[in-house]
């Protein structure tokens, strides 16, 4: 072993030490912070069946799913004409109506302002839909941001129709 | 008076010194000089001292009687304050000591502003002290959720949704924030272990803020250097003692004012309301000391933007030791910057004002104006200063300015003369 090669050798060890240290350490600590994602009781609860035979047109129910409002509303004819004649250059969130309920009458939302997680209130603000008392957000009768500093539409979950009456979010 | 070398005086003393120097330690803050001009803005920081101790000892004996669990919080603050022998005493002193914890911490810090006590060589002690505020404000906030009302619920819910504001991983970063899809029990218990946490940082934090504030030692109001050892300087103990006793007895006495008449005055009353996910308060306000910050969030129109901001806004405190230009550092002797400083004072103030108003119209207006004028002042005002401002000359030392006013040492000296006789020249 001639000297010129020692201290190449030796950075080659070192490094290589650290990097398996780092590697070592790096796997130590992600249980540390994964143990704060949400657990498997949480994830069980991922899907919800409600009965909304007893809705009126008009009418909004909220139901709790994963811990989130989740608004049900039966739309009149009158919101949903209003709705599907927005022309989409007037969104800052540029979303067709039909694409958000895919049963016109029947609009299914998660109920969590896009700003900074309050429930926006039914009924309320410029659009007379719904709007956010935390900061001043204006939905429209689609669920789409209008007015206000959200910066998106409200979030549309999966869900389904089981039967007429029914209908399965999650 | 001046700093000397600890000698133990017993055989034990010196052999156990020499071991773990605690005596020279202790010998060390007994003697420490601080400058003779020091005044009762100065004795913040021994306020600070007691107003941490304060909330450890009631926070810890709180947790004793306290459960952390969704179904249990809000009862168990209830139990506390009906059944517990004085549990109402100790949670009404930790509720107002958060309170007055930050009115002094924020006396504390506009002391530093007026005096440039976070120039050079006081740079790290600074920094410290911003790291301090800001896990201040990280223990305040999850504090006040623990009670499970609906402003400690939406509070949450409003602060922890801050973070899903950052790009692409901020979803994730929410989710993992709570242990789940909303504000839950997950996000409740990992609160009261993290605000059980934090304190012992803060506490060992303020160990290095004053190690490090007695390596160039105390600023002081005419913000020139002192002469260490000299006639200027007074040892801590007893002179500076006595002074922070003294300020501390007018600040408990406003502390347990408020405890004693009017406990519930700095907090909202829909926090006696239990949490309901479903129902959000028409209007959510954080604690009084978030209010500026709470107003800079609201004043930018866009998520990201107004997170972005918010969190500049005590950022630039960090980079104020090198936005600062100007060599002198007290304001005394800065015509112009002492009238910027109260600007600033007045614009922090104003901000509170608009965080606790709904943000439209006239309010949001001023926010902005305020909001922009609080970045000016950090960003623009005060390195144009340091680099055109004409400043006052400074004197040549501590004692200048009380000795220089006419006919100050004429009255001095025949005062002296009573007890010397006329020869004065033994009078300093």
């Amino acid at each position: 072993m001639s000297k010129e090669t020692t201290p190449k050798r030796r950075n080659f060890l070192f490094t290589a030490t650290y990097t398996i240290g780092a590697v070592g350490i790096g796997a130590a600590i992600w249980p540390l912070i994964d143990q704060m994602n949400p657990d498997s009781s949480v994830k069980a609860l991922s899907t919800t069946e409600v009965d909304v035979s007893s809705v009126e047109p008009g009418k909004t129910i909220t139901v709790l799913w994963r811990g989130k409002p989740i608004f049900i509303r039966r739309r009149t004819k009158k919101e949903i004409d209003e709705a599907a004649a927005v022309d989409l250059k007037d969104l800052k969130h540029p979303e067709k109506d039909s694409d958000r309920a895919k049963n016109p009458e029947w609009l299914v939302m998660v109920g969590v302002c896009t700003h900074l997680g309050c429930v926006p209130l039914a009924d309320k603000g410029d659009f007379n839909a719904w709007f956010c008392p935390c900061h001043g957000s204006h939905y429209d009768t689609s669920g789409r941001i209008r007015k206000g500093p959200a910066p998106t539409n409200l979030e549309i979950p999966k869900y389904e129709f089981v039967d007429n009456n029914t209908i399965k979010i999650g | 008076m001046s700093e000397t070398k600890y000698i133990p005086k017993s055989k034990i003393a010196k052999w156990f010194d020499s071991r773990l120097p605690l005596l020279s330690l202790s010998h060390h803050l007994k003697e420490y000089p601080t400058p003779k001009n020091l005044n009762y803005w100065w004795t913040f920081g021994g306020i600070l001292t007691f107003c941490l101790i304060t909330q450890i000892v009631t926070g810890v004996i709180l947790g004793m009687h306290y459960v952390a669990h969704t179904d249990h919080a809000f009862e168990s603050i209830e139990h506390i304050m009906r059944d517990v022998n004085y549990g109402w005493l100790l949670r009404y002193v930790h509720a107002n000591g958060a309170s007055m914890f930050f009115l002094a911490v924020y006396i504390h810090i506009f002391r530093g502003l007026f005096y440039g006590s976070y120039k050079a060589p006081r740079e790290v002690i600074w920094i410290i002290g911003v790291i301090i505020y800001l896990l201040m404000m990280a223990t305040a906030f999850m504090g006040y959720v623990l009670p499970w009302g609906q402003m400690s619920f939406w509070g949450a819910t409003v602060i922890t949704n801050l973070f899903s504001a950052i790009p692409l991983v901020g979803e994730s970063i929410t989710t993992w924030l709570w242990g789940g899809y909303a504000v839950d029990n997950p996000t409740l218990t990992r609160f009261y272990a993290l605000h059980y946490l934090l304190p012992f940082l803060i506490f060992g934090l303020i160990i290095l803020h004053i190690w490090a504030l007695h390596v160039p030692g105390n600023n002081n109001p005419t913000g020139i250097d002192v002469k260490k050892n000299s006639n200027e300087t007074m040892p801590f103990h007893p002179y500076m003692v006595m002074k922070d006793i003294t300020a501390l007895l007018v600040f408990i006495i406003i502390f347990f004012w408020f405890v004693f008449f009017a406990p519930n005055a700095l907090g909202h009353p829909d926090n006696y309301i239990e949490a309901n996910p479903l129902v959000t308060p028409t209007h959510i306000v954080p604690e009084w000391y978030l209010l500026p910050f709470y107003a800079i969030l609201r004043a930018i129109p866009s998520k990201l933007g107004g997170v972005i901001f918010m969190f500049a806004a005590i950022f630039v405190l960090v980079l104020l030791p090198w936005l600062d230009t100007s060599k002198v550092r007290s304001s005394t002797f800065r015509p112009l910057y002492r009238k910027f400083f109260w600007v600033l004072v007045a614009t922090v103030i104003l901000l509170g004002y608009l965080g606790a108003k709904p943000p439209e119209g006239i309010y949001l207006i001023l926010s902005r104006i305020a909001t922009a004028y609080y970045f000016i002042h950090f960003l623009i005002l005060l390195p144009v200063l340091g680099r055109y401002e004409k400043t006052d000359p400074l004197p040549m030392s501590i004692s200048d300015p009380v000795l220089d006013k006419p006919g100050l040492i004429d009255k001095f000296k025949k005062a002296a003369g009573q007890y010397e006789g006329d020869d004065v020249r033994s009078f300093k």
